[in-house]
């Protein structure tokens, strides 16, 4: 008996690696989970992208759930998630607002044009100090706000059809019971 | 580099003189571009200049951003990361120290925002217990099964000794 246990000592080692390499695929390493779920959003007052003389504030904002969406013209995901926005954005349920991070104005406004705008407003963080706030530390970065001002569910990186069917669809319907 | 490699490769009649010779040859070629490189890393701490009310305050500022990580990087601290997020959040932690924050309420501050995962060293909590007492606990598992494994061979070898004296070591 003692003899095999070198052999088990083995059989645990292979199966604590063989269970990172699980753990691994399904979870993204980089992905930081946001403490800011089920947290209010933080209070924030931007520029609009077409007009920085008009100004979209959270306060503003507030009555109805909406979704966040950080894109920026640089951000090569966001140009993978940008088809993705313009089939679905609309079928959501909820306004999608564009919040253009460190971006040149110029070069947001040219990428919409080029690709198309799925937003219903889009504003602007050109230093992305209100981001910090937000807890973005990259684009594509989306976040789904309750009427209330909460944050209910965020996705870090692209959103895919299958995440917006298997969570931010179910996220926004469990809004839409709490507020009949 | 490789180029002095090269050379001597291809020439290889020419022997010993000729590879040392280029060898030289290279460390010479080198030279400049060690030195620009160096320029280089002294431009990259110039290129952040952050107006420091004394050496104090620039000494905790870098000890500071040593123990918070970058979060595009991830496996780097905020003080030696390039990123354009770490610069911006060095940022924030200096106008934090200008506003007479505490290190702890920066990090707090960063913590509220980005999780847990911003410090290097993580808190004592009960989701973190096992990071911080697992390795111990490991260690002390090991060392019980040797004073076990030590004491109950020390019980059975002077018995078994007259035995079969040459199986010695083979059991454990």
């Amino acid at each position: 008996m003692s003899r095999l246990l070198p052999f088990f000592g083995f059989l645990l080692l292979v199966a604590l690696f063989g269970f990172g390499i699980w753990w691994n695929t399904q979870h993204d390493q980089r992905e930081v989970p946001s403490p800011l779920i089920n947290k209010p959003a933080p209070a924030f007052v931007l520029p609009k992208l077409d007009d920085p003389a008009q100004t979209v504030s959270r306060d503003s904002l507030m009555g109805k759930p909406y979704l966040i969406n950080v894109f920026a013209s640089w951000c090569v995901a966001c140009g993978e998630e940008h088809p993705v926005l313009m089939a679905q954005g609309k079928s959501i349920g909820v306004p999608v607002i564009g919040y253009n991070y460190k971006d040149a104005p110029d070069d947001a406004k040219a990428w919409l044009a080029q690709h198309g705008n799925p937003y219903d407003t889009v504003i602007v963080d050109q230093e992305g100090r209100t981001a910090i706030d937000f807890g973005v530390y990259g684009a594509p970065e989306s976040f789904l706000v309750d009427g209330k001002g909460v944050i209910r569910y965020k996705r870090i990186g692209p959103l895919t059809p299958e995440a917006i069917d298997k969570e931010l669809k179910p996220a926004i319907a469990a809004l839409a019971k709490e507020q009949p | 580099m490789t180029h002095g490699f090269a050379s001597a490769g291809a020439h290889p009649v020419r022997g010993h003189q000729t590879q040392r010779r280029s060898w030289h040859r290279a460390l010479r070629a080198l030279l400049p571009l060690l030195l620009f490189l160096l320029a280089g890393v002294a431009m990259a701490q110039a290129i952040d200049p952050l107006p420091f009310k004394d050496h104090a305050q620039e000494v905790r500022f870098q000890n500071l951003t040593r123990e918070l990580r970058c979060l595009v990087c991830q496996n780097e601290n905020l003080a030696d990361s390039n990123a354009d997020l770490a610069r911006d959040l060095r940022h924030e932690v200096f106008d934090l120290m200008q506003q007479g924050k505490s290190d702890e309420e920066i990090k707090q501050y960063l913590v509220d925002r980005y999780s847990d995962f911003v410090l290097y060293d993580p808190p004592v909590r009960r989701s973190t217990l096992l990071l911080w007492f697992g390795p111990l606990a490991i260690l002390l598992a090991g060392a019980t099964v040797v004073v076990v494994t030590v004491r109950r061979r020390g019980r059975v070898a002077p018995a078994a000794a007259d035995d079969k004296p040459s199986d010695e070591g083979d059991d454990w």
